[in-house]
């Protein structure tokens, strides 16, 4: 996958999370829970939906590298590659 | 309901999951919704384990529905569908009467906000830090600062506000003052968020809503089928025995005690010295005595608040609260807009802290005398606020906790599960053994009905990742 297709992989995992997320002046570099209306069990559900998705094992020490959508896709980049 | 008959349950799931509480039910459907095969086992005939309810004398009696905070609506929408969700309703009434204070609140960090400053005296300044304080806590902090700390520095000598702040805790979730201030940061924050909710159409709905979403989904449920035995072999969960018949499953949840699933279904024998070092210092918590009234059709009570935080005694003490002769309870009234679809029904509900052993001892007789005595007590508070109620009431029934004992087989009856360390054990049993996992109430901050579903939510995500693996 495209850097840009993992963005918008997780813009529509958030989107299924909250239908009133509002993406329009979503600052990349920033953190996402900062920006929308995301809790700890939201980043939750998203780790969740990856793993059902593409099978993908996000340790739990390693779930702070969600933080933010630029963080999430250079985290998934290499993890998603040959998807 | 299209339950499943125990002979004709699969031979072999992905999933088992031992008791039917919120939490067992939610990892059941969040579970079966990632695909995986799911067998629901529940000892009881009904589901919900103590989110329940009994039908008594043409009345429906809710027996935990009190109030949940905000974060429901959110949690139900995520994890349960839209229809749950759009039922939950806000309750207005949160009444305080006391020795010390009496006063109607919203139960909201705006209107403490208010009430702390006018009626309590206390500077805009110290509301301020002491909300920021505990808006901020997690459970990864510190523990070592105790709730009584806590509020010594914010609110030094205060016992009035020491009681304002603690005693609806101390009902929800059977906390004292000695406990983590975490523990009480991270539930009052919850509560304050926006006030209490209540679910219009009742316990019974719920529940019947959350089957109906289970069945939907593809799950097997199997009612009064008590597991006797959850199967290791090698330090791998193979299954459970449940009636004589052995089930297979990769990973089995365990949403019985955490005390009972290590003692009992499990057994000592298959885990390591250290981890049993841990387990034997954690500590249930108390249990609950409850009284049911309900009102004789035609007649009808004004309205006294949803919700009543009441004692006569002097000051707050969680020991106090817990004594066989307490005067302090709570009473959740039930009016008829609890089932706007159902005939018009008032119920009142009085809830009191208990400790097991205290009832556990007693012979039939002086069991029969204190329940009588207890139901006494409860008539006099009720008075106060319902003048003439002996005359309308036409049902009585009572439980203690040998009746929560009975019908969650919870260690002591305990109705809140463990203190806090219970968290860490539940959280690391699937690290003992591959393929176990336990959900329900441990902690305390995985406690009621908001923090029994989140937590089915986090276990499901383990297991989950488990079953994937």
């Amino acid at each position: 996958m495209t850097r840009d297709e993992i963005k918008d992989v997780i813009l529509e995992i958030i989107e299924d999370i909250d239908e009133e997320a509002d993406f329009a002046n979503l600052d990349a570099e920033a953190p996402l829970r900062d920006q929308l209306d995301l809790d700890s069990m939201d980043f939750l559900d998203i780790v969740m939906e990856l793993r059902k998705r593409y099978k993908l094992q996000i340790p739990e020490e390693e779930y702070p590298q969600l933080a933010s959508l630029a963080s999430c896709v250079n985290y998934l980049e290499p993890k998603l590659k040959d998807v | 309901m299209q339950y499943t008959p125990l002979d004709k349950v699969q031979p072999q799931y992905d999933v088992v999951v031992i008791g039917s509480g919120l939490g067992g039910m939610t990892c059941a459907n969040r579970l079966a919704e990632a695909g995986h095969t799911v067998l629901l086992l529940e000892h009881h005939v009904q589901l919900g384990g103590l989110a329940t309810w009994f039908k008594r004398g043409g009345h429906i009696f809710d027996v935990s529905l009190h109030g949940f905070p905000y974060g429901m609506v959110k949690t139900c929408k995520k994890y349960w569908g839209r229809a749950i969700r759009d039922s939950i309703i806000q309750l207005q009434h949160i009444v305080f009467d006391n020795p010390q204070f009496s006063l109607t609140t919203t139960f909201s960090k705006d209107d403490f906000i208010r009430i702390l400053q006018e009626r309590f005296g206390v500077s805009q300044t110290v509301v301020s830090e002491f909300f920021a304080t505990v808006d901020a806590m997690n459970f990864y902090d510190d523990q070592r600062l105790t709730t009584r700390e806590l509020f010594a520095q914010f609110f030094p000598g205060r016992s009035d506000i020491h009681r304002l702040l603690m005693e609806p805790i101390t009902y929800a979730n059977g906390s004292t003052l000695d406990e983590p201030a975490i523990t009480y940061g991270i539930v009052f924050s919850n509560f304050m968020n926006r006030g209490v909710f209540t679910f219009e159409g009742g316990t019974d709905k719920l529940i019947g809503l959350m089957a109906a979403e289970l069945l939907n989904k593809g799950v097997d449920i199997c009612t009064g089928a008590r597991v006797e035995r959850i199967l290791v072999e090698d330090g791998v969960t193979r299954g459970v025995v449940v009636k004589g018949r052995e089930i297979k499953a990769t990973a089995v949840i365990s949403n019985a005690g955490i005390t009972n699933t290590i003692d009992n279904l499990v057994g000592p024998e298959q885990f390591a010295a250290d981890f049993l070092g841990r387990f034997s210092k954690v500590q249930v918590n108390n249990s609950s005595c409850q009284v049911y009234f309900g009102i004789r059709k035609g007649e009808s009570i004004g309205n006294i608040g949803d919700l009543l935080f009441t004692s006569t005694a002097a000051e707050f003490s969680s020991e106090e609260m817990r004594r066989m002769d307490t005067k302090s309870r709570t009473f959740s009234v039930y009016y008829p807009k609890t089932r706007p679809q159902a005939p018009p029904d008032y119920t009142i509900v009085a809830s009191m802290n208990a400790d097991y052993d205290d009832w556990a001892k007693l012979s039939p007789e002086a069991y029969r005398l204190a329940k009588e005595a207890m139901i006494e007590r409860c008539f006099d508070d009720l008075e106060r606020y319902v003048p003439g109620v002996r005359a309308k009431v036409d049902t009585i029934e009572s439980a203690t906790p040998r009746t929560f004992h009975r019908y969650t087989l919870h260690t002591k009856g305990t109705s809140f599960g463990t203190k806090f360390e219970g968290l860490d054990i539940s959280r690391s049993l699937h690290k003992q053994i591959d393929g176990l996992f336990h959900v329900g109430s441990v902690g305390i901050i995985m406690s009621g009905w908001l923090g029994a579903i989140n937590y089915g939510v986090i276990v499901a995500n383990d297991v989950d990742s488990y079953l994937r693996s």
